[in-house]
């Protein structure tokens, strides 16, 4: 863990070479964050008034609800990890990061095919496909954007002294190995011009879907939280044994859930998936006893800020992933498949867990990019209580509710009293929204500060390097040399 | 895991497998698929899609409808029924006790005495449900010894489950439903009903219309939104227009206004009255409700 500090670079020279990267990745992600959530809040209000968005076909619930997942994942959850990725990739191999203009540009593209894509989706340009909805030109950026980064990423890795990879650079390995695989394949498949006849359209995106939300969620989340939790526990990684049987049955088995049981498929389909989701319980489990055994001897304190969110994010992880795998059981299948469950479990995966884990780790990593306290610190804690409560008050009432349609569907109840009866859940759940846009206002403000406190400086050294006599000292230079 | 070398191998290895096994095979096996035929009839399946229901697909896909609406109805099982419906020539004594003298037929002797305690309860009006489980041997056995001696039955699959109860559709939805959809959009959240059949249910276009531009005017209690955006809300000139919809007062815009359907609406709605999953399949097997009728 510890950074070799005879190397040549210190760690903060490491550091610097992340800002711009990572203030490009981190701004547009937090900005995506609140647009995400009060599009998915806008989306939720049909439910406390179906006639409000009658006349309005952008906020229409199908186009709302798609366009605010699709910003929470594509343009808050993963870039934001990515750039966690880029971070802690130069933390651990004691270099600088390698192309550091590469990834800047990377983050342009992807925020501008996130933004491309949104706004397709809410005049109607959806592809249709859960979790795949932004169109050729938007995926074709997403994608670029994808590669360029985990070259760089792959490259500082490879800069690394030291022979043996810390755990959290096998999962990072595999995440960029994963993203770039099944949304090349995904789209190649069902957004071009060719896509294959009939329901292997809905197997492919189910196969898509879950890669995507339940093992490259698992593996980024488990990846960054393995680098934080003994940072802030002040103890090694407990049992890389553990940490290696976790990563081999999660891409192992993980891989193959994905396909609902009442899914019209050919049955050799779920019965795959069911098995593979009772293994998948195993990585879940072993990456639960790792974080226990790390994170507990520091204590329970709650003093908000990184650790917290971490811890609260590891735990979501584990939670929403064995509720995620229980959907594959046939048994309770029955009566949660097709209802708001799902929809809270994926909600509980995205922003309670790696969400949450992306947050902290943005909290933590930028004040040491920008050599700087955070502006805001006390709205940095608050949001850390703030995010948690909101993403139980948010899920927890959908799962409730889901269940209790799943019991309904099954019995001889009129459909019209069983959406009635979510109802109350939805509205309930509409408040955890509210909440969370407060925190991801609180971690928008602390970016945005940051940034135009960067600028200014920016600026100011620009004017003196500018106004300076010619014969200039080194420490100008070198000023300079910092700039994009 | 000492090198990116070998997680990187092993990596590539659990995905690759997964994707021929998820990708891969189901491409294969399912995606050069063509209509199969209907049971007992000299029609395929699915009908190839013509005219305003392609387009709706598209509406449907841009509205986001599959975010609330799934098109896959799901089946518990299947009951294998036979229904007695005329004796002929006899009596109801007489049939009883020929049954029960048939019941030492091996096919028979499992569900012998389901099959006689029905009998018991039965006060001789037809028609009258003999049968009703899973053994389809004892059905067919039982019905061709009672052919044999000139009584009518009807020999009938009948699918089981909530969906089917509810009256979503005729039985389940299977892989050949979606063989023309283009995206498929199988839905995965039941915030309003199911829609494989919603073209049985509701087959009248003009209240399809009706709905989507005011859902409440037809069920008080629902929670869909309108989508009054599909509509053009303008003046009467002189006649009204034909194609205006017909609304109670209160979902009247305004006096000498008149609602009408865009294109996008008509396409929409007929779309909607073309989902019509209702034929069996060697898949999903069913007896059709209209073979019953003697």
């Amino acid at each position: 863990m510890s950074i070799d500090e005879t190397k040549s670079f210190s760690a903060t020279a490491n550091d610097v070479s992340c800002r711009v990267p990572l203030l490009a990745l981190f701004g547009g992600a937090a900005l995506w964050l609140v647009l995400g959530l009060l599009l998915g809040l806008l989306a939720a209000m049909s439910f406390h008034d179906p006639n409000l968005f009658g006349n309005c076909p952008f906020l229409t619930f199908g186009r709302a609800q798609a366009a605010a997942n699709d910003l929470v994942l594509y343009g808050f959850v993963m870039p934001a990890a990515l750039g966690t990725m880029l971070w802690i990739a130069t933390r651990l191999s004691g270099a600088p990061l390698a192309l550091p203009i590469v990834p800047v540009a990377a983050a342009n593209l992807w925020h501008l095919g996130v933004a491309i894509g949104t706004l397709e989706i809410l005049t109607g340009g959806s592809s249709g496909h859960a979790w795949l909805e932004y169109p050729r030109l938007a995926a074709c950026l997403l994608f670029a954007g994808f590669i360029l980064m985990a070259v760089s990423a792959t490259a500082t890795m490879g800069f690394r002294a030291r022979g043996e990879m810390y755990p959290s650079l096998w999962f990072f390995l595999a995440a960029l190995l994963w993203f770039a695989w099944t949304y090349s394949t995904a789209n190649l498949f069902l957004i071009s011009s060719h896509p294959p006849r009939g329901v292997a359209q809905a197997v492919i995106d189910w196969w898509y879907s879950n890669n995507l939300l339940f093992v490259w969620l698992s593996l980024a989340g488990i990846g960054i939280a393995f680098y934080f939790l003994p940072k802030f526990a002040a103890r090694p990684l407990a049992g890389t044994g553990y940490a290696l049987f976790a990563f081999l049955t999660l891409i192992g088995f993980g891989t193959w859930c994905g396909m609902p049981q009442g899914a019209p498929v050919p049955a050799w389909l779920p019965a795959v998936s069911a098995y593979a989701a009772l293994l998948s319980i195993l990585p879940v489990i072993a990456v639960a006893v790792i974080g226990w055994k790390t994170a507990a001897p520091a204590g329970f304190s709650l003093c908000g800020g990184p650790f917290c969110f971490m811890k609260f994010g590891l735990l979501s992880l584990v939670v929403s992933d064995l509720l995620y795998l229980s959907e594959f059981c046939p048994r309770i299948s029955r009566v949660v498949d097709l209802t708001w469950f799902g929809f809270g479990v994926t909600q509980w995966q995205l922003l309670g867990a790696a969400g949450m884990i992306v947050c902290g780790a943005i909290y933590e990593i930028l004040p040491r990019v920008m050599e700087k306290e955070l502006p805001q610190r006390g709205l940095a804690k608050l949001s850390a209580f703030l995010f948690a409560i909101g993403v139980l008050v948010y899920v927890v009432p959908l799962l409730i509710g889901g269940v209790e349609q799943g019991m309904k569907l099954n019995a001889n109840i009129p459909f019209a009293d069983i959406s009635a009866g979510t109802l109350m859940f939805l509205r309930i759940s509409s408040t955890g929204q509210l909440l969370m846009i407060i925190a991801s206002l609180c971690l928008l403000l602390n970016v945005l500060i940051m940034t135009i406190q960067w600028k200014l400086a920016l600026g100011k050294a620009l004017v003196a390097a500018l106004t300076a006599p010619l014969s200039t000292d080194s420490t100008t230079a070198k000023e300079s040399e910092v700039k994009p | 895991m000492k090198t990116g070398f070998s997680v990187f191998l092993v990596s590539f290895v659990a995905l690759g497998a997964s994707w021929f096994g998820f990708v891969y095979g189901p491409v294969r096996q399912l995606g050069d698929e063509t209509q199969t035929p209907i049971l007992q009839s000299p029609d395929a399946w699915p009908p190839r899609p013509a005219g305003d229901a392609t387009l709706g697909l598209q509406v449907y896909r841009a509205c986001g409808c599959a975010a609330c609406h799934t098109e896959q109805v799901r089946q518990t099982g299947t009951l294998n029924e036979l229904t007695l419906l005329s004796l002929g020539v006899h009596s109801a004594g007489d049939f009883k006790d020929f049954i029960r003298s048939l019941m030492v037929v091996p096919e028979l002797m499992n569900e012998s005495n389901t099959i006689v305690g029905n009998l018991e309860k039965w006060n001789g009006a037809t028609p009258f449900v003999m049968y009703s489980g899973d053994d389809d041997i004892a059905v067919s056995t039982l019905a061709s010894k009672l052919k044999a001696v000139g009584v009518k039955t009807d020999a009938r699959i009948v699918p089981t489950g909530p969906d089917i109860a509810r009256g979503w559709g005729a039985r389940q939805s299977v892989a050949e439903d979606f063989l023309y959809d283009d995206p498929v959009q199988p839905g995965n959240l039941r915030a309003g009903p199911d829609l494989a059949a919603i073209g049985v249910r509701d087959p009248d276009v003009n209240w399809q219309l009706r709905h989507l531009y005011a859902p409440r005017s037809l069920l008080k209690t629902s929670t869909m939104p309108p989508f009054q955006f599909l509509f053009e809300v303008r003046k009467v000139n002189g006649q009204p227009s034909p194609e205006a919809l017909v609304l109670p007062k209160e979902f009247v815009p305004a006096d000498g206004m008149e609602v009408v359907p865009t294109a996008e609406a008509r396409q929409l709605a007929a779309y909607l009255v073309s989902l019509k999953a209702n034929v069996p399949l060697y898949d999903a097997p069913f007896t059709p409700v209209t073979a019953a009728k003697p």
